[in-house]
């Protein structure tokens, strides 16, 4: 089987975050893979030792991502691909990734496409059915479970809580919810064969792409924090008067009970 | 420029969902004067056109075919279109839901389209609308805006206040015939596990329990404390992980994202994925044995203590105050 997952490299939300002129500073921040691909990974690499065939990691943004990339080979992933458009694009939206990268997975066959379910930065949740619209092929978002059964496919979908079973058939993409699976960390000897693993460096060049026809249709403006909020107030004595004035402030200060 | 704006309501159970009602008061904002259409899609859905209308819906276009009485991208996106075709907007806006969050792509892309997800505010009007959208698990928001071409949005649940209900406003209902065919997923079974009474996502005031709860016996003061106070319970991963409570009840950045006025959490940490889900609620209150537990610093009101003491202590609050007389 043909297996894609699709990885992006994210800021680590855990972290503080610092806005400075209307941009998020990278300098010295925890860049990590999306804690969803890492699920999507597993998943590739579970359906490959199951099935037989191959899984590749593609990622799309800059250098930086080779790290990313090579920490899912050293999970087991068998190839990785890096489309870096560092020096071709300063702005980019979901309609450019998912453009940019269905152009390079429309002519690889590909059987099953694991994508994350959302990116905890950019957090759209655009990328993986869009990538599977442009390519034609079907798609289903946030799932906890995947079986499949030479091209039939049964996969459990988490909808707000409630679980719905499909029924459907490869090619398929799919996006990974929390629950799917319990992603490996990396050996250490997963780590040193990553670093043998074939990782294919490409650019819009090379998948016949335009600026132009990549180009963003939504512009970002401003970025900002949320207004600082005043302190909360911890409040303080016996916990029966705590509770009463608490009791109190959310009626009359508040006004929310 | 006045602009047409489409927007598709959302059912549940037969009864519409307010966010549904939020996507109108979303577009009138967009259209500046132009035609809000509402779109019902579903297996039997003429008889919710009317409170489209009255929630400020100028007229409502429905699509109904067995096939759509469940929600299939494949189905749901071959009736949209055909409504698209004969519509022709400038604008769309759809709920951020599970059901806008699978749909809006697939339709973003059909149309070779931007697509702004989870917009929490809307700054100006028409043209020169801007649109706000948390980012960063919740720890910053960016404004975005169109270049032009058709707008598309999803809005989350919650945010943007719905007009108010005009039941003698009146529109044009027609509806749109569509073939259905070539669908590639098929539901075989569906386990719903969402709980009756209020609509997690739509409450005004919630009660969170977290892995503090401790047992399943531990959510009912919690339950009780909602029913009082007309709001939902619900609960943190660490909770549903601990099969204290249902899935369902998830809230943050895997579960359900929530902007209700009171958000209560007890006994819950406040992980960054978990705050995800509600940093954005108007108030917040923590009760937590833990003075260093990070849902404090985004706790307007905090109490350091044992939950067992406290929210049996609240109930009886609550109790007093809803027994006085009103002031
Ligand atoms: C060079 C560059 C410039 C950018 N400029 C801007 C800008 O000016 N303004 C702005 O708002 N954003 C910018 N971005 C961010 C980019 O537009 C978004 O990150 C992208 O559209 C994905 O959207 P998302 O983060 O919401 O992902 P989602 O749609 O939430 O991601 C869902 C899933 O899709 C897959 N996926 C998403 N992105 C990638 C990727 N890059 N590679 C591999 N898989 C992926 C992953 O599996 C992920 O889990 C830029 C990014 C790059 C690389
Ligand atoms: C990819 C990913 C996605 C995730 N998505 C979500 C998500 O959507 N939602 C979510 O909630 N989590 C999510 N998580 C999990 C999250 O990281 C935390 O593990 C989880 O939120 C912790 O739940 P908790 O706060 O209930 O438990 P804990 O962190 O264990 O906190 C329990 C708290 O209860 C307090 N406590 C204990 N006893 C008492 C008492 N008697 N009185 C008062 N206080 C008491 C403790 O002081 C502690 O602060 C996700 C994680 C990952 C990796």
């Amino acid at each position: 089987m043909n297996i894609y997952a699709l990885v992006k490299r994210t800021f680590d939300t855990e972290e503080k975050i610092v806005v400075k002129n209307g941009a998020i500073q990278e300098d010295g921040a925890e860049f990590i893979i999306n804690p969803y691909d890492e699920y999507a990974v597993e998943e590739a690499i579970q359906v490959r030792d199951e099935h037989g065939g191959e899984v590749t990691v593609l990622s799309l943004g800059g250098e930086d991502a080779e790290k990313q990339l090579r920490t899912a080979l050293a999970m087991g992933a068998d190839k990785a691909v890096l489309i870096n458009t560092e020096d071709d694009l300063d702005e980019m939206d979901e309609f450019s990734a998912a453009k940019i990268i269905s152009e390079y997975l429309k002519d690889k066959d590909a059987d099953l496409i694991i994508a994350g379910n959302v990116a905890i930065d950019g957090g759209s949740g655009q990328v993986g059915p869009r990538v599977a619209e442009l390519l034609g092929i079907n798609y289903v978002t946030t799932i906890t479970d995947l079986k499949i059964d030479g091209t039939s496919a049964t996969l459990v979908r988490d909808v707000e809580g409630d679980s719905e079973t499909i029924e459907t058939s490869l090619p398929l993409l799919v996006t990974a919810q929390q629950g799917l699976n319990e992603p490996r960390y990396p050996s250490l000897p997963g780590i040193m064969k990553a670093k043998k693993k074939p990782l294919e460096e490409l650019e819009l060049d090379d998948l016949d792409l335009d600026e132009e026809d990549v180009e963003a249709k939504t512009k970002t403006i401003d970025i900002f924090m949320p207004p600082e909020k005043a302190a909360g107030r911890v409040l303080e004595g016996d916990i029966s008067d705590q509770v009463s004035e608490l009791v109190n402030l959310l009626n009359k200060e508040a006004k929310v009970i | 420029m006045s602009k047409n704006v489409l927007v598709l309501g959302e059912a549940r159970e037969g009864e519409l969902r307010n966010v549904s009602f939020e996507t109108i008061a979303a577009a009138k904002t967009i259209s500046e004067g132009g035609t809000v259409t509402a779109v019902l899609l579903g297996d039997s859905v003429e008889n919710l056109a009317q409170e489209m209308v009255q929630y400020g819906a100028d007229r409502v276009v429905t699509v109904e075919h067995p096939h759509l009485k469940q929600y299939t991208s494949d189905a749901y996106s071959q009736a949209f279109m055909a409504v698209y075709e004969q519509e022709k907007p400038d604008a769309i806006v759809l709920g951020h839901t599970a059901l806008g969050k699978d749909l809006s792509p697939k339709l973003a892309s059909k149309l070779s389209s931007g697509l702004i997800s989870d917009v929490t505010k809307i700054e100006g009007e028409g043209d020169a609308a801007e649109f706000i959208r948390p980012i960063y698990s919740g720890k910053a928001f960016e404004k975005v805006q169109s270049k032009g071409g058709l707008l598309f949005i999803t809005i989350r649940p919650n945010n943007i206040e719905p007009l108010a209900k005009d039941e003698s406003r009146s529109g044009d209902v027609s509806s749109l015939s569509v073939d259905i065919t070539n669908l590639r997923s098929v539901i075989a079974n569906v386990v719903r596990k969402s709980t009756e009474g209020v609509d997690l996502s739509e409450a005004k005031v919630i009660i969170a329990g977290g892995r503090g709860v401790k047992s399943e016996d531990g959510f009912k003061p919690l339950e009780e404390l909602a029913h009082l106070l007309g709001g939902a319970v619900g609960a943190s991963r660490g909770a549903c992980d601990a099969d204290y409570c249902d899935y369902s009840l998830q809230i943050g950045q895997t579960g359900k994202v929530v902007t209700p006025d009171l958000y209560i959490a007890v006994g819950i940490s406040g992980a960054i994925q978990h705050m995800a889900g509600m940093s954005n609620s108007k108030v917040i209150v923590a009760i937590n044995k833990d003075p260093e537990a990070n849902i404090f610093k985004v706790a307007d009101y905090g109490i350091v203590g044992d939950l067992f003491e406290v929210v049996p202590m609240m109930i009886e609050e609550v109790k007093k105050l809803k027994g006085s007389p009103a002031v």
